[in-house]
């Protein structure tokens, strides 16, 4: 039993990419794989045309993860975190404090720098915690739930950001629930389940050839199924 | 690379920093141990007046035995003799009671005719070994008279069940010590009355003494005390107990999901562990320079031993400094291999207290069996105290003790490389 099997997906750069799938169908496996944290017993891939096996460190690089917990210490200031996590992708100096007021500031957070995680609200921290793997603006961007619990307010900031880091060239990689999100904000999309690809494509082409299909959501209970996926 | 090392140092200091139950562990604790504990063991062998242990006497002999054996107690400064309670004399069976109760640590009871019949049976045999050698006249009627028979005599002892067996040997030998000095000297002076008709003294004094020749160094006499063997040990004891701070810091950077962040980062696991090893290490080195100061300049206050550290210092740092990397490399293993702090924290805890037990902190290395021996030997905490022992109390050089400080290194880097493995195996799927 593997959590993926044959999956097979090709994206191409400037493209914002959902995974979509219900619980357990391997889009945060398949996340973690492709942003080295998961070693797969067999296939490979490649990013940009490096292969992880023997490119590890340089596709580390070139690449920003921002995972599904908010992956920051909560006893250190945003402007800490944001700081010592900047610094291990090898910024240093004027350039990464001027990076962290800039980002800060395009997220509404730059008069809560110097304020501890712990004291944030979930849409503060989740901001924070997109910044934390956008500050050495990487060529491609895994988001594993990024809009998870958060605010409207918060989505709304965080999609629009994505969106502006997307026009200045970051392939998007993204998993979520919320279809009406991914329909509106993806440029292609791949519905995931038992570790398998069902359907790939755009929103509207994967509207267009499911029967009855009026949206995301119809197209997504049509290749899934209606059964909940509840397994201990 | 050394700016990625200097932030991670930042990072975990402002994180201990801000961790106040972190730091009393880490500093206050420590210092309370080896205060607390140094107090209670050098009170244990001090001979001062204020300390002495009551026991129970029963007197049923009333004769010059019994009283030498309280006037030695008495003096010994160890005891002090209770021979009545509420102002009646006491009976084996009260101090039986008081003893087992735990009122009392012991009662010895003399029994009755101790110092007649002693008398009587070193009056026979002297007066046996004398006619043999026929330096007496015979006396017929006295050779038909058939000697009177002794029964051997017993000095009971009742222990409370509660006191530990090293008290109760050495009570036991003291006492049992006592007693062949009261006999052979009641030889002495048999003989002496025997042979000499007054006349002729023999001399009593033990002619075999032993004397502890005590190490010097530059001329002056080092002698160890409990301080000396107190503070290192627990020293080390509170240097091991970084393992919990430092894998509760570990398991709390995966369930954080920070670790997730680090991982997926172009920096090398080894840039996170030198960070936390150079923190923690600089920890160790705080918390053991606190200790020695405390023994230094606080113990002679309070009644206790200054620690003599003269020319002792650097080589002590050094045996510090590879003690806090053994104990860092166990954290960052235990830490990676632990899934919740509920599993970290209390088999860190478990496990020093087992280390520190098997390298000898509470009872020595040599006293061990056989196979606790040998088990021993291969504990860091052997290593690490058999260091300081080596620089504190044998005055060794840096060499001798590079085998030590080699193994504590060694230590570290074996257990710092299965909790890499560890965690590379575990990230498959």
């Amino acid at each position: 039993m593997y959590s993926l099997n044959n999956v097979s997906l090709e994206i191409d750069q400037g493209q914002i990419f959902g995974l979509l799938g219900p619980n357990g169908a391997g889009k945060t496996t398949l996340i973690s794989m492709l942003c080295g944290l998961v070693k797969p017993t067999s296939g490979h891939f490649t990013i940009d045309e490096l292969n992880y096996t023997s490119h590890s460190s340089k596709i580390k690089k070139i690449i920003g993860v921002v995972p599904q917990e908010y992956a920051l210490y909560p006893t250190l200031t945003a402007r800490e975190n944001l700081h010592y996590f900047g610094s291990m992708y090898g910024l240093k100096g004027s350039y990464l404090k001027d990076k962290v007021i800039e980002t800060l500031d395009l997220l509404g957070l730059l008069k809560f720098a110097d304020k501890r995680i712990e004291t944030f609200s979930g849409g503060m921290k989740r901001r924070v915690n997109l910044i934390a793997g956008i500050l050495h603006n990487p060529k491609v961007l895994f988001l594993d739930e990024p809009t998870v619990g958060v605010d409207v307010q918060s989505k709304n900031a965080i999609i629009d950001y994505l969106k502006f880091l997307n026009k200045n060239g970051t392939t998007i990689i993204y998993t979520s629930h919320h279809l009406g999100e991914a329909e509106d904000f993806c440029t292609n999309i791949a519905i995931l389940d038992r570790g398998r690809i069902y359907a790939q494509g755009t929103p509207s082409s994967l509207i267009a050839a499911t029967e009855k299909a009026q949206n995301l959501e119809d197209v997504f209970i049509s290749l899934t199924g209606k059964d909940f996926r509840d397994e201990l | 690379m050394s700016y990625k090392i200097w932030m991670s140092f930042v990072k975990e200091f402002l994180l201990l920093k801000r961790d106040l139950g972190g730091l009393i562990i880490l500093f206050i604790m420590p210092l309370v141990l080896v205060i607390t504990v140094t107090l209670i063991q050098d009170s244990t062998f001090k001979t001062v007046s204020d300390n002495k242990i009551q026991i129970l006497l029963v007197d049923k002999d009333k004769g010059s035995v019994s009283k030498t054996v309280f006037d030695n107690l008495e003096k010994s400064n160890l005891f002090s003799v209770v021979t009545q309670i509420d102002n009646q004399p006491l009976t084996e069976e009260v101090a039986k009671e008081y003893v087992y109760k735990g009122k009392f640590q012991l009662a010895i009871i003399i029994p009755k005719n101790l110092s007649i019949d002693l008398q009587t049976k070193i009056d026979q045999n002297v007066q046996n070994i004398v006619s043999k050698m026929g330096l007496t006249e015979t006396d017929s009627t006295a050779q038909s008279e058939k000697p009177k028979v002794i029964k051997e005599k017993e000095v009971k002892l009742y222990f409370d069940p509660a006191v530990q067996m090293s008290f109760k040997n050495a009570v036991m030998s003291s006492i049992d010590k006592m007693i062949s000095q009261i006999e052979t000297k009641s030889i002495y002076t048999t003989f002496q009355n025997q042979l000499g008709e007054g006349n002729v003294e023999f001399e009593q004094k033990s002619f075999i003494t032993f004397k502890e020749i005590i190490p010097k160094i530059n001329n002056k006499e080092v002698r160890p005390n409990s301080v000396q063997h107190n503070v290192p040990a627990w020293t080390l004891f509170a240097i091991f107990f970084i393992v919990i701070p430092l894998s509760i810091n570990i398991v709390k950077e995966k369930s954080q999901g920070t670790f997730v962040r680090l991982l997926t980062n172009p920096s090398s696991n080894l840039i996170i562990i030198i960070g936390k090893t150079i923190t923690y290490s600089v920890i160790c080195m705080i918390q053991f320079y606190m200790m020695v100061a405390v023994a230094v300049f606080l113990f002679p206050h309070i009644g206790l031993p200054s620690l003599n550290i003269e020319g002792h210092l650097f080589l002590m740092s050094i045996v510090a400094l590879f003690s806090g990397f053994a104990a860092i490399g166990f954290g960052i293993l235990l830490g990676t291999v632990a899934n919740t702090q509920e599993q970290s924290a209390p088999f860190g805890a478990t496990s020093v207290l087992i280390l520190a037990a098997v390298g000898g902190v509470w009872v020595p290395v040599f006293a061990m069996p056989t196979i606790m021996q040998y088990i021993a030997k291969s504990s860091p905490m052997n290593w690490a105290l058999e260091a300081f022992y080596d620089v504190l109390l044998r005055n060794v050089s840096f060499v001798e003790i590079i085998p030590k400080i080699s193994l504590l290194f060694l230590f570290f880097i074996i257990t710092t490389s299965i909790a890499l493995f560890y965690d590379k195996k575990k990230r498959t799927v």
